[in-house]
């Protein structure tokens, strides 16, 4: 997603000269082209995250369209206060983007756990939260967040993933994709889960049960459209995300299910337990931890279709 | 010694920001009679703006980072006609458009918001680049009070504007030596000021940031030095201009009542 994110992002450089990318420190043989045709607006802030974003508003407050760039939690949880108060409450066209989203760098420790961002991305006013399920799906939400006027939250994976759609989809902030369509169950996913979720799909399908799969990847603005459709054409939900199940994808969808009247639905949300992880690991391993794998969602599901069908043949 | 237009200028501020805070019945009085001749000689005789264009893109920005002594800014951009007067008789009032902590949102003439401190020296660096980025003939101009310079992000923006050579951008430091809960050197000790901001690569100045003069000299002469960031220290007493407000934590916090109101007006009034 790391190498999609930067190309397009040059692409867009070369056309419009009030694109700047700042970073605090991390990107090492990622800007390298970036950089080099555009000197002037690829600045290294040093590992100053703070400044980083208030200089994004800085530049932003002068018409520039910015995108602030690391890893983990330091680009939003480390600056959350100049994001709310200099970002969005000016209404910038600053995107803030993160590379490692969920256990990305797992075996780095808990400060590299990215596993709350999105919950803190989310509850900012004007922001718009995106987490790209595979590295086409980043490329297409680099341009989308450009094109928003507002402030947005880019969320990435890191390089390297499986690719999903095998044609770029039809991308519209807001608007969930929907991978493929079922009757027994709907899994949406979010960010770079996407392709465990999608395997996840196929193995239930090989055992006798149709599975929607959707990207959702926008958090913010959430497609409740496409969540009641769910509930009422498979009456059970399964969220997938690799982060807390406090705030994120679950709780926003839990939102509008809760809201809407006459749309109900069994809900399971899979995630991280609110919980620090204590296991040391890479990514796959983590994931699995927390139940965030083939055999996890697949387990999972059964259990929500075979209760429906329990209840079914009980009345 | 007949006035200069600026401490006029000085003087109607401090007139505006008592009848506000003690109207408002709110905090930070102090932290705004402090800057009192700091914002008159910027808006006096440094600022290129034009009110009828608050949005003029070859404006100076000035950038209040100490944000809780908005009721002095507010004053001299409604003396300025940026804004009807009318609006500083409901500041920080139920129903108002003023709030007690500098906002931008409806409100021509302030180029950001602030209030958390240590957020207006980084957002000023980013405009400053920008201008540098542009070839923009453009200054800017940024305000901080000395217990924001406990905040990490201060000197962040600090070796960023020294690194990346912004001539065009000037901090100005409140430096009334009086925090929220005490005197700076009794709270976390600045001194030697002047010198650290000086070894982070900036040219530094210090005046009396009451003697209207003075400052009009040192700020006429930005940048001090070609490509590097100038740092006016300007030495100031907390409460200035009230003699009962003048170097007391307490009027961090305290409104006028009734009678101080009238003791103060009465106290400028003798300096007519």
């Amino acid at each position: 997603m790391r190498k999609s994110f930067i190309k397009a992002l040059t692409d867009l450089a070369s056309r419009d000269e009030r694109i700047f990318l700042l970073t605090a420190d991390l990107g090492f043989g990622v800007f390298e082209e970036f950089s080099r045709r555009f000197p002037s607006r690829f600045i290294n802030t040093g590992v100053a995250e703070q400044n980083m974003t208030g200089v994004a508003s800085g530049l932003g407050l002068s018409n520039k369209i910015v995108f602030t760039y690391s890893i983990g939690n330091f680009p939003t949880i480390r600056c959350v206060e100049q994001i709310r108060n200099d970002v969005c409450y000016h209404e910038l066209n600053v995107n803030v983007v993160c590379v490692g989203g969920g256990f990305a760098y797992g075996a780095l420790g808990l400060s590299h756990h990215a596993t709350e961002d999105l919950a803190v991305m989310r509850a900012m006013p004007n922001m718009t939260v995106v987490a790209p399920g595979d590295p086409v799906e980043a490329a297409l939400a680099t341009k989308a967040v450009y094109e928003t006027p507002g402030p947005c939250y880019l969320r990435l994976g890191r390089a390297g993933e499986v690719v999903v759609h095998k044609s770029p989809p039809r991308f519209e902030i807001g608007k969930a994709i929907t991978l493929q369509d079922g009757k027994d169950i709907t899994l949406i996913a979010t960010g770079g889960i996407l392709p465990t979720v999608l395997k996840a799909a196929v193995v239930l399908k090989q055992q006798g049960m149709s599975a929607r799969v959707l990207s959702m990847h926008t958090l913010k603005p959430l497609d409740a459209e496409s969540v009641l459709a769910a509930a009422r054409d498979t009456g059970k939900i399964v969220t997938v995300e690799e982060h807390s199940v406090i705030g994120g994808l679950g709780t926003s969808v839990a939102e509008v299910l809760a809201e809407a009247a006459g749309h109900q639905a069994v809900l399971k949300r899979m995630g991280v337990s609110d919980s620090f992880c204590h296991e040391v690991g890479n990514q796959e391993h983590l994931r699995k931890v927390y139940g965030l794998s083939v055999e996890g969602i697949v387990s999972e599901s059964k259990k929500m279709i075979d209760n429906n069908f329990r209840e079914r043949t009980q009345k | 010694m007949p006035e200069n237009s600026c401490e006029v200028t000085a003087r109607q501020i401090r007139i505006h920001v008592l009848e506000m805070v003690h109207r408002a019945r709110c905090s930070h009085i102090g932290s705004a009679l402090s800057i009192a001749e700091i914002v008159a000689v910027l808006y006096d005789r440094i600022l290129r703006l034009d009110p009828s264009n608050p949005d003029w893109d070859l404006r100076d920005r000035f950038i209040l980072s100490k944000g809780h002594g908005c009721a002095t800014v507010y004053a001299v951009l409604a003396m300025k006609g940026f804004f009807p007067m009318e609006w500083l008789d409901s500041y920080y009032l139920d129903g108002g458009r003023l709030y007690g902590h500098i906002t931008h949102y409806g409100i021509p003439g302030v180029e950001a918001s602030t209030g958390s401190l240590g957020h207006g020296l980084p957002i000023a660096s980013g405009m400053a680049l920008s201008g540098k980025s542009d070839n923009a003939s453009y200054r800017v101009f940024a305000l901080l009070s000395d217990g924001e310079c406990d905040e990490g992000p201060v000197w962040e923006a600090m070796l960023f504007g020294s690194h990346h050579r912004l001539d065009n951008l000037t901090a100005i430091i409140d430096y009334n030596k009086i925090q929220a809960c005490g005197r700076t050197e009794e709270v976390l000790d600045l001194e030697p000021l002047a010198e650290k901001v000086s070894a982070f690569g900036w040219a530094v100045k210090e005046v009396d940031g009451h003697d209207c003069e003075e400052i009009e000299s040192v700020l006429s002469a930005v940048p001090f030095e070609d490509g590097k960031p100038s740092c006016v220290i300007a030495h100031t007493v907390k409460g200035k201009g009230i003699s009962f407000m003048e170097n007391n934590v307490l009027w961090h916090y305290k409104a006028p009542d009734d009678d101080e109101l009238r003791r103060a007006l009465e106290e400028l009034a003798d300096r007519e």
